[in-house]
């Protein structure tokens, strides 16, 4: 029954099962340490904060389908300026262009300009662009609010704006092309003999001009509407999927290991001291135990956080009170036969103290089966806490892989063919549950030689 | 077994006594309110605002002793009368929630709502069992063979699977991306049409085939390790010896050795997959006590909430008592001790 930490070590290592859940353990480590390191902490309360997402597309599949489609789906896109200043007489110039190799086969649902200035006096802003066969449109032109004093001003520029589908017409009039078959908004992409796309470099120009003043662009952006985003997609709300995900690694990690590891040690003190004192103290405390067993523990679990409250830490405790029943029993009977082994028995005629005996030579006995237990532990933990998450009673603040598969049936996911939400979220608790699963039966296999064959 | 049954039902009253307490009040002082306002004649006999205030909250007081609101929920008298009650299956009216045909008797509802599962889950388990047994023997026989590693590797792999998203996944596939069932497990025709029984059946079908997916790869799994240890025995050696078919020795010695560890996981899998049946049943729709009581949690329906978690915990503790039984007739050791 017992071993040395080495032995197991070495059988750990000849374990291909245990190796590979190893691995995977290291490499969802890893997501969470990236998710620590590049996402700042403050985001994290972001999640829920719809502005935060603004410049996100709504329910985008992943980028990467692209690869798989004839059809290229216009990816959502957010560019960035190249900037040129130069000053003209009195006049400041400010150049902002944005370019961009259209490929896609269909148009962009719409494309917004963001940007963010200080400036005095009242400055003008241009919007045009140039088409792969070099016919410029004038898209839209204003004059920013006067101000004396030196002032901050940011707006967005939408295209479905009212002044850019009348620039739109009176350019293409000029041109005399049959337009009326177009949506205005497609036209700035669509080849004029037939509604198709006129792929290219497109030059998008923003200019400002600051009469006699100074001008500077702080914040600058075009973001092209487009129906793929990211590694992971987006989902209804606009959130980054990818990011809930990388976010979810660490808190799922953190839920199962503290459950498991709290309830299995709970239960073996629970069990250990039951089976050593024995008698009265054993029966009262093994009947208290089968009260316990015999509690239905999800309908519990759910009245217990809807009353009492659906933090993470709290759902956390509540876990660890259901977990550590079936750990008691095993290790009181566990407990019960290395009482009578004779080292123990002789160091309780030397005047030990109890608790000595237990932590000294029953409690390491029970190591091996504890750290078992825990890894097998783990996804039970972290399949709970995603199916209370999945009816609404989890904790919103955090994005775990359940609050995602929540919002996804809220937002009738599967209905509406949206793969990208229901698949990797499940994907990511399964792929973790099985890593525990591996470890956990590996060790199990080493300390439990009836298992061996 | 009986004691474990009170303690349940008293946590849960403990847990939401209070809630629900505040809840009736308010909606006791709402009803008086509109019964006054409303009676126009009351009203204009009162001559100040001030007494017309004292006058509602006298009614209010009034009909909250009579209730025994007066008390909280933790005096004897209270809990004393809950469980008296509860012992004569008793569970009261419903507050809010009332069953298809619109009684809020609370045992009507339950009566109801319990066959739906008991059909759904048993069923499931029943098919469980039977694959599981089957392919457990038959991976047990041939250990380390193809079919065993296949065996292993589903019941590790699809017990790491959340059943829920499973169901997620059929619905969408199954429901939505070929339309083969339905996607809500709600049989849309009433239940007195002839044509009920094969709509239920035909709605049943994507829960079920979740529920056999994500089960009997662990069952086959537990069905071998028990059976590997028998056929290990010296007994099975000696029938072999005899020259025994293989097959015989397989599905009727061996088995026969193997069914008291297999009997009583069995019994604990049925009661505690009705346990599980909350989330299951919340995402397929089904109308069975499972969904039943995720509504009455999330509108706090005490007598609901009581009857439910009352009937789960009895069909757990029977189901421990009669696994309790079998182990005793397949194992006739235990029952000489």
């Amino acid at each position: 029954m017992s071993f040395s930490s080495g032995t197991i070590l070495k059988e750990f290592s000849k374990n291909k099962m245990g190796m590979t859940g190893i691995t995977i353990l290291i490499i969802l480590v890893v997501i969470s340490i990236v998710a620590f390191v590049t996402i700042p902490q403050e985001s994290f309360k972001k999640w829920n904060d719809p502005a935060n997402w603004l410049s996100y597309p709504k329910s985008a599949a992943p980028s990467w389908i692209n690869y798989f489609l004839v059809q290229k789906i216009p990816e959502h896109l957010i560019l960035s300026p190249h900037r040129t200043v130069e000053k003209l007489g009195t006049i400041n110039v400010i150049t902002d262009s944005f370019e961009i190799n259209y490929n896609y086969d269909s148009f962009p649902s719409d494309f917004i300009y963001q940007f963010r200035t200080t400036y005095d006096g009242s400055p003008l802003l241009h919007l045009s662009v140039t088409r792969p066969d070099g016919i410029e449109l004038n898209l839209d032109s204003l004059s920013l609010p006067y101000s004396d004093t030196k002032t901050q001003y940011g707006n967005m520029i939408f295209s479905t704006d009212q002044m850019i589908t009348k620039n739109i017409i009176y350019d293409i009039s000029k041109m005399k092309l049959p337009q009326e078959v177009y949506s205005y908004n497609d036209l700035i992409f669509s080849k004029f003999d037939e509604n198709k796309v006129l792929k290219g470099h497109y030059v998008f120009r923003v200019t400002a001009y600051g009469v006699g003043t100074d001008i500077s662009m702080a914040e600058s952006k075009l973001i092209l509407g487009g129906k793929v985003y990211g590694l992971m997609g987006t989902d209804e709300l606009r959130r980054d999927l990818a990011m809930g995900l990388l976010w979810g690694t660490p808190l799922a990690l953190f839920i199962g290991i503290t459950v498991a590891i709290g309830s299995v040690f709970a239960g073996l003190l629970y069990g250990v001291f039951a089976g050593f004192k024995g008698k009265l103290v054993d029966e009262s405390m093994m009947r208290f135990n089968d009260i316990i067993y015999a509690m239905p523990a999800l309908p519990l679990l759910i009245i217990l956080s809807v009353t009492i409250g659906n933090s993470i830490f709290l759902l956390v405790g509540f876990l660890v009170l259901f977990g550590w029943v079936g750990i008691a029993k095993v290790s009181r009977s566990m407990a019960m036969q290395i009482k009578t082994l004779q080292y123990v028995e002789a160091s309780k005629l030397m005047g030990q103290k109890d608790y000595k005996i237990i932590i000294k030579h029953v409690l390491p006995q029970l190591l091996p089966y504890a750290f078992a237990s825990i890894a097998i532990s783990v996804p039970a933990a972290i399949t709970t806490e995603a199916g209370l998450s999945f009816l609404g009673l989890g904790d919103p603040s955090f994005p775990t892989w359940g609050q995602l598969l929540h919002d996804a049936s809220v937002y009738n996911a599967a209905a509406r063919g949206m793969w990208w939400w229901i698949l990797p979220p499940g994907i990511m608790i399964a792929v973790t549950g099985l890593a525990f699963v591996f470890i956990g039966n590996a060790i199990d296999a080493i300390v439990n030689p009836k298992l061996r064959r | 077994m009986f004691g474990v049954l009170m303690a349940t039902l008293l946590v849960t009253i403990a847990l939401v006594g209070s809630n629900m307490d505040s809840i009736l009040k308010q909606s006791v002082s709402l009803e008086i309110r509109e019964q006054v306002t409303s009676n126009k004649g009351l009203l204009n006999s009162f001559k100040t605002s001030s007494d017309l205030d004292q006058y509602i909250q006298n009614q209010i007081n009034q009909r909250i002793s009579a209730l025994g609101l007066d008390q909280p929920w933790y005096s004897p008298n209270r809990i004393g009368l809950a469980m008296y009650k509860i012992l004569t299956l008793d569970f009261g009216h419903a507050k809010f929630l009332t069953s298809d045909s619109g009684s809020s008797d609370v045992k009507e509802i339950i009566l109801e709502k319990l066959p739906r599962t008991i059909l759904l889950f048993t069923t499931a388990t029943a098919i469980v069992s039977v694959l599981g047994i089957f392919l457990g023997a038959i991976s047990a026989s041939k250990v380390n063979s193809k079919i065993d590693k296949i065996t292993s590797g589903l019941a590790i792999v699809s017990s790491s699977f959340p059943v829920w998203w499973v169901g997620v996944l059929l619905i969408f596939v199954f429901a939505f991306l070929y339309p083969i069932f339905p996607p809500r497990a709600t049989p849309d025709i009433p239940p007195s049409d002839p044509s009920y029984l094969i709509s239920l059946l035909n709605h049943m079908a994507l829960p079920l085939i979740t529920l056999v997916l994500i089960g009997f790869g662990s069952w086959a799994y537990l069905v071998r390790n028990f059976l590997v240890g028998v056929l290990q025995e010296d007994f099975i050696m000696a029938k072999r010896a005899i020259g025994i078919d293989e097959k015989k020795i397989l599905f009727s010695h061996a088995l026969k050795n193997a069914a008291p560890p297999i009997v009583t996981v069995l019994a604990l899998s049925l009661s505690g997959s009705l346990g599980g049946a909350i989330i299951t049943e919340a995402v397929f729709d089904w109308p069975g006590m499972g969904r039943l009581y995720y509504e009455a949690i999330s509108v706090l329906d005490l007598p609901v909430i009581i009857g439910a978690t009352y009937v789960l915990t009895a069909f757990f503790l029977v189901s421990v008592f009669v696994a309790d039984v079998l182990y005793g007739y397949f194992d006739p050791r235990v029952r000489r001790q």
